[in-house]
């Protein structure tokens, strides 16, 4: 199979090109794309790429196969490829440190900005702090978000505004703490987002919910703070 | 040559898994300088793939649960060389750890009355083994491992830890004292090379599974920590100790929780049989992970496997229905699709013991001391070095560890060795320096694998070194058969000496970082396959062909492996908890 992979080492290259790589898939199987780069790297391992956990639970290996963002582990050929013919590029909208890998810098900036972590002051009990299983159940579609950066690099409006648009991911998050019972700081949460960027660039075309690898809707995420937002204003 | 930049802090955390990032919070809690380095983001930690949950007697299911209970099965489940004094802490300590999670925000399943949702693993019982199983693991759906990372994550943004994400520890560096003074990293975004200073310095770099040719465990876990202690000359613990998980995936090595036993899937051979009432008639398919593995490669060898090559089993689940598999188990109706192309709504999955969890790492104390061994065979604290989590062993898991009990370990030890060495730093530990040549001697692995001109590959090395183990040091092992495989390594070490490294670039390099972990597998293989070797009997994990009962008189002990003489010694195991009478040894029954 033909593989042709998105190049480019700062240190050597003036701009970037693509170099193809011819690769035998054994007895043909239908393998995963992070099994193919393994068989690109045997033949080059100059060639850059992040994984760790293979299955799909890190969200190290989120890369652009053939116009797709996705989970190299996870994807097999046969859901990307048409015509025997691979393309590999890194996750759209980012800087590149090399190769298939982006700088996140901007992306994990935002998910640090809408303060990812539980917010109570009321006193801490001696045991667990009850929550009954339908709260629970509310933070199910939110908790669960591997930070691969899939869906904000899928979405023109963080591409334009990655400063300043929290992005499907961080919002995702910032829904997942408005969500959970055992958080009293929605008020503030709520005023760090009410400005014309933060949550409002979201145009609605749902390109996060189309590439999640992990099944997840920020839109939907989105479209419940847009009403907590609207009711607060109200 | 040494003029490498050098930053310094109160504490350093090598690792950033759950236990790993328990000791930074612990740290930058307090306010002392902390700093985390880790070779990938930290929620992309192998923590990150825990599935089950975190085993620990917090008596939410059963008001009557308690943590000595807890604590005998733990000793059994150890075969008997768990450490008691630590078993007696990590078991009284739980509860309050993983409150403190849940008060971070880590998501917990919930019962109807609001408090944490646990459910029954392999190994538990109520009433020291008398009251049938227990319920004991608090469980995040089948995401617990990745809850917990994320939350811990998060705790330690919000306490300002600083991190070095994307940075690889080569080497530590010790001084002519022996003291740990800090480390050697490489900036893999831009390829410079540091030396990070610390008062303290802590292994948190997890398990080695990757030894292995099937691995439930991640890329990255290759051993580095233990790779570097060794090379630094001290001694590992209990090595030959590798839990081989009865369901990972059959080709794949993807884990299926054992908590789908849990909730009441169970296996079966090609006869449709549920064998492991034959083997375990009490306990079943929740008999310890050692029991049930080997039954299962007795299974196979029987000819009673599955599949054109009748090797592997099946493990049922769709008589739970589709509603309990979505609520309890997603994670694994997606993995199962995924990677065994098989709905366990509708058909059984097909699983093999897979390698999954190095019992044996860097002897310490209860307070994540690490410890070496003097002449006369007594323990010395290794001064300025700690190891938690699964490099360290503490040793709680002993021969065979229970299902639940790594997530407990990290969270409780990470937390005892925060609190040792914020103890340690207000009585005012002091930097201990390092010389030049110190630092040189940190640098000399690095600068020869940068210099090389010649060798063979790393991923051919690597495959090499992976089928060794798996076929020499696998789920039952034999004298002359293990003797074998340690010369087929022994040739193999110059040949990893020799590595070539190709490409010499500097930004983000990962065949550099390849080539480095090549040379921890190695170091891990070896001293597990030396470990192995001299261990001449069968406890827990550890199944010999030709000694196959449990020999009390002569290996109640650790094992100690001393990589400069390659040689193997013991050391005792603690039978005095402070607060519950010994829990003498008897012979294991599920
Ligand atoms: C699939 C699977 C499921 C499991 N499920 C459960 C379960 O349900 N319950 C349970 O109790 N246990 C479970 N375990 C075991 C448990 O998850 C692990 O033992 C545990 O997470 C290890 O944590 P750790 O903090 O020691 O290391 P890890 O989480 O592996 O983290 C190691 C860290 O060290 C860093 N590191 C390593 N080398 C270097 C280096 N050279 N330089 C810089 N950084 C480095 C890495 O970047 C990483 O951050 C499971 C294991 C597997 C494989
Ligand atoms: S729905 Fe909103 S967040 Fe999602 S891709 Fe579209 S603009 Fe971006
Ligand atoms: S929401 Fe989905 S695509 Fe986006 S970062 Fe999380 S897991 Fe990845």
């Amino acid at each position: 199979m033909q593989v042709s992979i998105y190049r480019y080492n700062p240190e050597t290259d003036l701009k970037p090109s693509m170099q193809d790589f011819q690769v035998e898939i054994p007895n043909d199987k239908d393998i995963m794309i992070l099994d193919v780069l393994a068989l690109v790297k045997e033949q080059d391992d100059s060639v850059a790429y992040r994984r760790s956990c293979r299955e799909g639970v890190c969200g190290s290996d989120g890369i652009n196969m053939n116009g797709i963002n996705g989970l190299a582990c996870i994807t097999p050929i046969s859901a990307v490829t048409k015509k025997d013919k691979l393309i590999l590029r890194p996750l759209p909208g980012l800087p590149i440190v090399r190769d298939l890998v982006v700088d996140m810098t901007a992306f994990y900036k935002q998910y640090e900005r809408i303060k990812p972590y539980l917010q109570n002051d009321e006193a801490t009990p001696a045991i667990e702090r009850l929550q009954s299983p339908e709260d629970r159940a509310k933070l199910d579609g939110l908790y669960e978000c591997i930070l691969c950066a899939c869906c904000s690099t899928n979405c023109p409006s963080f591409w334009w505004n990655p400063e300043k648009f929290v992005g499907p991911a961080g919002l995702l998050q910032a829904y997942r703490f408005l969500a959970d019972s055992r958080d009293t700081h929605t008020e503030e949460r709520l005023a760090d987002l009410e400005d014309p960027f933060s949550v409002f660039r979201c145009r609605g075309i749902m390109n996060c919910v189309a590439v999640c690898p992990k099944g997840l809707n920020p839109t939907k995420a989105i479209g419940h703070i847009r009403s907590m937002l609207m009711e607060r204003g109200a | 040559m040494a003029n490498i930049r050098t930053i310094t802090f109160d504490g350093l955390i090598v690792g950033g898994g759950g236990s790993g990032l328990r000791s930074a919070l612990e740290l930058s809690q307090s306010g002392y300088k902390t700093a985390v380095i880790s070779k990938v983001f930290p929620t992309r930690s192998h923590t990150v793939s825990a599935q089950g949950g975190i085993t620990c007697a917090i008596a939410s299911n059963d008001p009557d649960d308690d943590w000595r209970w807890h604590m005998y099965d733990t000793v059994k489940g150890s075969d008997y060389i768990g450490d008691q004094d630590a078993i007696e802490y990590m078991c009284s300590e739980g509860p309050q750890a993983v409150f403190e999670l849940e008060h971070m925000g880590l998501p917990f399943s919930r019962n109807p009355d609001g408090r944490i949702y646990q459910r029954p693993f392999g190994g538990q019982s109520r009433d020291y083994g008398k009251g049938g199983q227990a319920s004991r693991t608090c469980a995040a759906a089948d995401r617990t491992g990745h809850a917990l990372l994320h939350t811990l994550y998060q705790a330690n943004l919000k306490n300002n830890t600083v991190f070095f994400n994307e940075w690889y520890a080569v080497d530590m560096v010790k001084n002519q004292d022996g003291v740990i003074a800090g480390v050697i990293a490489i900036c893999m975004e831009t390829g410079e090379v540091v030396y990070v200073k610390s008062k303290a310095t802590v292994i948190a770099t997890g398990g080695a599974g990757r030894i292995y040719a099937s691995t439930t465990n991640a890329l990255i876990n290759t051993g580095d920590g233990i790779g570097m202690a060794l090379r630094a000359g001290f001694p590992m613990q209990d090595m030959e100790m590798w839990q081989f998980h009865p369901t990972g995936i059959h080709l794949a090595g993807v884990l299926v929780t054992e908590g789908s036993r849990g909730e009441g899937g169970y296996l079966i051979n090609k006869d449709g049989e549920r064998f492991m009432e034959r083997y375990a008639p009490n306990a079943k398919d929740l008999a310890g992970r050692d029991v049930v593995a080997r039954s299962m490669v007795l299974e196979i060898l029987d000819g009673r496997g599955c599949g054109p090559d009748a090797d592997h089993v099946l493990l049922k689940l769709d008589h739970l229905g589709e509603k309990v598999l979505n609520e309890k188990l997603p994670g694994i109706l997606e993995l199962s699709r995924t990677f065994a192309h098989v709905d366990p709504v509708h058909a059984p999955i097909p699983v093999v013991p897979t390698c999954h969890y190095m019992m044996g790492g860097i002897p310490t104390n209860i307070h994540g001391q690490a410890l070496s061994m003097d002449a006369e065979g007594n323990d010395n604290v290794i001064e300025g070095l700690f190891a938690v989590g699964e490099a360290a062993c503490v040793s709680v898991h002993g021969a065979n560890r229970l299902g639940g009990n790594s997530l407990l370990d990290l969270v409780v030890f990470g937390r005892a060795a925060g609190i040792q060495i914020e103890k340690m730093l207000s009585q005012g530990l002091e930097q201990r320096e390092a010389s030049e040549s110190d630092i040189e001697g940190a640098m000399a692995r690095l600068d020869r694998l940068n210099n090389s001109t010649s060798g063979e590959k790393t991923a051919d090395l690597r495959k090499e070194l992976q089928n060794i183990m798996q076929n020499h040091f696998g789920v039952f092992r034999k004298g002359d058969f293990m003797q074998e495989g340690i010369e087929k390594l022994a040739d193999l070490r110059e040949r990893i000496n020799n590595v070539h490294l190709e490409d010499k670039s500097n930004t983000f390099n990962t065949a550099r970082v390849e080539a480095l972990e090549l040379k921890n597998l190695f170091e891990v293989a070896e001293s597990t396959a030396i470990s192995a070797e001299g261990r001449n009997e069968s406890r827990g994990a550890h199944a010999r062909e030709d000694f196959t009962t449990r020999d009390d008189e002569n290996w109640l002990c650790h094992s100690m492996y001393f990589p400069e003489s390659k040689t193997l010694g013991k050391r005792d195991v603690n039978f005095k908890p402070k607060t519950v009478p010994t829990f003498e040894p008897m012979e294991r029954k599920y």
